[in-house]
């Protein structure tokens, strides 16, 4: 570089380079995560306001893809099982709790069963579904199996229109339980061992102690559990496309799913209506993004 | 500790706690224990309906055999390494360097560079779809292991970011003022004083986005198509439609594609779960 043989430029990057630095080592990065991450998030938006195949002259239609998904009743759908599933994900986070607190000893052998609990977040989504499918299959599935031994009648969870969307919640529980009881692990060993003797001595036991004294030292790991599992909601997206593929009859599709289906696969190429289903996704996403860095920036500033 | 410590508690609840425990695990594991079993039985224990009982006979070597032979799964496997090593060592590199910027130095626009990259990766990436798709379209990188790459660091950076800053600034400050005295550039800090402290952090992350990267299937099957450049969570699905109905081979083939991220977690752990659960504890 120039400043290196030139005596006067050499100066001037010595009385700078700690101004300077920072953006050098930024550059790159930044670089990288503008492209491919931020620019499409605006280019997302401005694409929802065209019909556009992807290949041919893109078309402005203004605001009528709104209007058109206004009309739809797969978007409600859709609208409907993201709720769904945001709802009911959060179950993830006191199960893991359970978990964690079941397997909270030292016991022999211990931490091979953490690490064996744990075991369902490490595999891929594609086989938890390929898994759960069989596992709900109407003709040999276990689940029905054990129904049967029940005495009650088969369901088929996948094929119908009203338990698909639970029975592939339940599938992505397993991993997402494993991961908040990961945390929650971590957040018990560091609970106060001191405050815990307190309470004791104050006669707190039970479902007391965990109340008054044990879930408030674990805030930082519910936070996190908080924060993945609603991240993990609305990316659900591989579960269904295994298990389902949006049936039937797309009742089990959510707004990523149904995006994808309207953008890349056979149902056509309309890359102007997926882009608008996708700031519909992104507005919902947005509101948690705003609490979650509003709780970040508070804890920047009382450092 | 919390809940009390098993050992001081009633004999009986001790006897309870200890058969609970790996009953408890094997009910959990169940769905992965059978698929287990599924992949070593013969073919004709499907025909026969002998699903749930046990192997007729042990076939695991032919079933398993029949995966890395009689299919494009090796191809699959080759590509799903082709994707993820580069992937890691792009978005550690790159993230090292971004957290550096960001745990060291002060300047205004700090704090929201940082909060860029946490916001990005809070996204739901579907969002991202179809303008990275074109993207990659346009630069000629669609359908290869090179597109996808360069969208996994670029999109990875954003939870590598979050993770290094935060470890930096959790190290002693005073060891760069140290050095910054002696009139070391700041290059040198970075590349004497800072990165050999961040060897766990590089650790834990490395690991974290091996699985997250080997584990990815969306974007696998929007940027990639056919056996050449495809990962294998891809390519379990075509394997699947190749050998419909086989159970013994879809759960060979589920267990071989599992295999590469469990190895991981098992070999290094530790690592792992400190990747994982930063934050969790104050």
């Amino acid at each position: 570089m120039a400043y290196t043989t030139d005596g006067h430029q050499t100066s001037w990057w010595h009385r700078n380079q700690q101004q300077l630095t920072p953006w050098l080592f930024l550059a790159p990065g930044n670089l990288f995560f503008l492209f491919y991450v931020i620019f499409p998030i605006f280019q997302s938006f401005n694409l929802s306001l065209y019909e556009w195949d992807g290949l041919g002259e893109a078309e402005f239609v203004g605001l009528y893809n709104y209007e058109e998904l206004y009309w739809d009743d797969a978007f409600y759908t859709s609208l409907k099982n993201n709720v769904i599933w945001l709802v009911l994900y959060l179950a993830a986070i006191p199960a893991g709790l359970f978990i964690a607190l079941f397997l909270n000893q030292t016991v022999t052998g211990i931490r091979l069963y953490k690490s064996l609990f744990f075991f369902p977040f490490v595999i891929s989504q594609v086989v938890v579904g390929l898994v759960f499918t069989w596992f709900y299959d109407p003709t040999f599935g276990i689940l029905n199996v054990l129904l049967g031994s029940l005495g009650l009648p088969p369901i088929n969870v996948l094929g119908d229109e009203n338990w698909v969307t639970i029975g592939i919640i339940v599938a992505g529980l397993w991993p997402q339980t494993a991961y908040c009881m990961i945390l929650y692990l971590t957040g018990l060993n560091a609970v106060d061992p001191e405050q815990i003797e307190a309470g004791r001595l104050d006669g707190a036991k039970g479902w007391r102690m965990l109340w008054y004294i044990i879930i408030p030292q674990l805030r930082p790991a519910t936070f996190i559990a908080f924060v993945v599992t609603i991240i993990g909601a609305l990316r659900s997206f591989d579960l269904i496309s295994i298990m389902t593929n949006g049936g039937p009859f797309g009742a089990s599709r959510v707004l990523s799913f149904y995006m994808f289906e309207v953008a890349l696969s056979e149902y056509g190429f309309r890359m102007g209506y997926g882009a608008a289903i996708a700031v519909v996704l992104f507005l919902i996403m947005l509101m948690f993004i705003a609490y979650f860095l509003w709780s970040m920036y508070k804890e920047e500033k009382a450092r | 500790m919390f809940p009390t410590p098993i050992e001081r508690t009633r004999r009986s609840w001790q006897i309870t706690y200890q058969t609970l425990l790996p009953l408890a695990l094997i009910l959990w594991l169940l769905p992965l224990i059978a698929v287990a079993i599924f992949s070593v039985k013969p073919d004709a224990d499907f025909a026969n309906a002998n699903y749930w009982g046990w192997p007729s006979s042990f076939e695991g070597f032919t079933n398993y055999g029949l995966v890395f032979t009689g299919s494009d799964m090796p191809q699959y496997l080759l590509n799903s390494f082709k994707i993820t090593i580069p992937t890691v060592i792009g978005a550690v590199a790159l993230s090292c360097m971004t957290g550096f910027a960001l745990g060291i130095y002060k300047f205004r626009a700090n704090i929201w560079i940082f909060f860029m990259f946490v916001a990005g990766n809070f996204v739901p990436f579907q969002i991202l779809m179809v303008p990275v798709r074109d993207l990659t379209l346009q630069l000629g990188l669609y359908n290869t292991i090179t597109g996808l790459v360069l969208f996994h660091i670029a999109f990875q950076t954003g939870f590598c970011t979050l993770f290094m800053r935060n470890f930096i600034r959790a190290l002693p400050f005073e060891l760069i003022e140290a050095a910054r005295v002696e009139g070391v550039a700041e290059w040198r800090i970075f590349w004497f004083v800072v990165l050999p402290l961040m060897k766990p952090a590089i650790a834990a992350l490395s690991v974290l986005i091996f699985t997250f990267i080997w584990n990815d299937y969306f974007w696998a099957i929007v940027l990639t198509q056919g056996v050449e450049s495809q990962p294998v969570t891809a390519g379990i699905t075509s394997f699947n439609a190749q050998y419909r109905a086989a159970y013994h081979l879809m759960s060979a083939g589920s267990i071989v594609a599992a295999l590469p991220p469990v190895a991981m977690f098992f070999m290094m752990q530790k690592h792992f779960i400190a990747g994982l659960t930063l934050g969790a504890v104050k």
